[in-house]
């Protein structure tokens, strides 16, 4: 069992690690894909680099500097978090990993497609957390929408209680899987009181009666919303300690909204990570 | 005053029958946004008067849910005069819920 466990390896993350590594509390970082930071050709804002630093040099420094503390460091992908209680269970692609803390920082990232009808039947037959609402649609037809790894592990969660799954991937290339699959770029989402049908660009109609939103890699958004953790539209609600609504888990850095400045994110990144080890000190009393 | 219980059997006559304000939450324990919602729901059966708060476990009373068209949890429906007034999809903070009570 990990003291804590941090999402994503950009500045909040990577400030999180060391600040909780530090203090002597077991450490671990998972990130996949590409950081902000990563994509960012210079950053010429960020105090004590006189010619500015090239985003993705700062990116690789930082995770550098964890590893050399002593901090482990795995690149594997999330699909979902449960709360255990007082511990919380980590499901990668690869394992599942036991913590008694968890830090957010993997940025902010739109979980809605900009697909029209989509944010009119949230609730009515579209939802983000087939944990929490596939229950709703037993024997019944649903699609995924998405077309990674996260999609197809909804999926997979959903093809235990639900009739058929299509998973339509919107315009992107399809995954390989046993899953049947629709790569057309989707139109509309219609219905009436809830979602019936599907229209593509090329005029063809499916219907179904439930839609599953899985696109990307799961971030802190689908995290926030399978977990119930309290947000103010796509940003996760955090107190000065970056506290969120419930005990042990932390979030910082753009997952949080407000000023998106590396500053921010190393500062909340380190207010995560001390919080963490104040935490973890009257849960080993406690427990 | 405390979180009532509703279920199949008392739903007609202790939500839909009754005059006033009921807000009814609808969950399932397997539901972790339930779970945080929860404490929110406590707090409003104890601080606001004038109010019946309850809540219908949708796992074991699918008529009441599907019958108000439940297909994502926490849901919230505040009810007067026993129609459905408001509905709340999802963790709903307790302001948002307060505001719609007073």
């Amino acid at each position: 069992m990990y003291d804590v466990v941090i999402i994503g390896a950009g500045p909040a993350g990577i400030s999180a690690s060391l600040y909780a590594k530090r203090a002597n509390l077991n450490v671990l970082v998972i990130y996949n894909g590409k950081s902000n930071l990563e994509m960012t050709e210079k950053i010429d804002n960020y105090y004590g680099f006189k010619d500015g630093i090239d985003g993705k040099e700062l990116y690789i420094n930082g995770i550098e500097q964890a590893k050399n503390l002593g901090v482990e460091i795995k690149k594997d992908e999330v699909f979902g978090i449960q709360n255990l209680g007082n511990t919380f269970e980590i499901r990668t692609e690869k394992e599942k990993i036991e913590t008694k803390t968890l830090i957010i920082a993997t940025g902010n990232k739109n979980i809605r497609p900009n697909i029209k009808g989509i944010a009119e039947f949230e609730g009515k037959g579209i939802s983000y957390c087939a944990i929490c609402d596939g229950f709703f649609f037993k024997n019944k037809d649903i699609a995924v929408i998405g077309n990674g790894k996260y999609a197809l592990n909804e999926a997979k969660e959903l093809s235990h209680i639900v009739k058929n799954i299509t998973i339509l991937t919107n315009g992107l290339k399809a995954p390989l899987t046993e899953f049947k699959t629709n790569d057309k770029k989707i139109k509309e989402i219609k219905g009436e009181q809830t979602v019936r049908e599907i229209e593509f660009e090329d005029g063809e109609k499916i219907e179904v009666d439930g839609i599953f939103v899985a696109i990307g890699q799961a971030g802190a958004g689908n995290f926030a919303k399978t977990l119930g953790i309290m947000q103010s539209g796509d940003y996760i609600n955090v107190n000065d300690k970056m506290e969120t609504n419930i005990k042990g888990i932390y979030a910082c850095g753009n997952a949080t909204g407000g000023l998106l400045q590396i500053c921010k994110a190393v500062f909340e990144g380190a207010m995560a990570g001390l919080s963490a080890v104040d935490y973890i000190r009257n849960f080993d009393k406690e427990n | 005053m405390s979180v009532k219980i509703f279920n199949d059997n008392n739903f007609n006559n202790e939500v839909l029958n009754e005059k006033g304000k009921i807000l009814v939450d609808f969950y399932a324990d397997w539901c972790g946004p339930c779970k945080m919602m929860s404490p929110i729901i406590d707090e409003i059966a104890e601080e606001i008067e004038n109010i019946t708060v309850g809540k219908v476990n949708v796992d074991e009373n699918p008529e009441i849910a599907s019958k108000y068209g439940i297909m994502s949890i926490p849901t919230i429906i505040i009810f007067e005069n026993g129609m459905p007034q408001k509905k709340f999809i999802g963790l709903t903070s307790k302001s948002e819920i307060e505001s719609e009570l007073k």
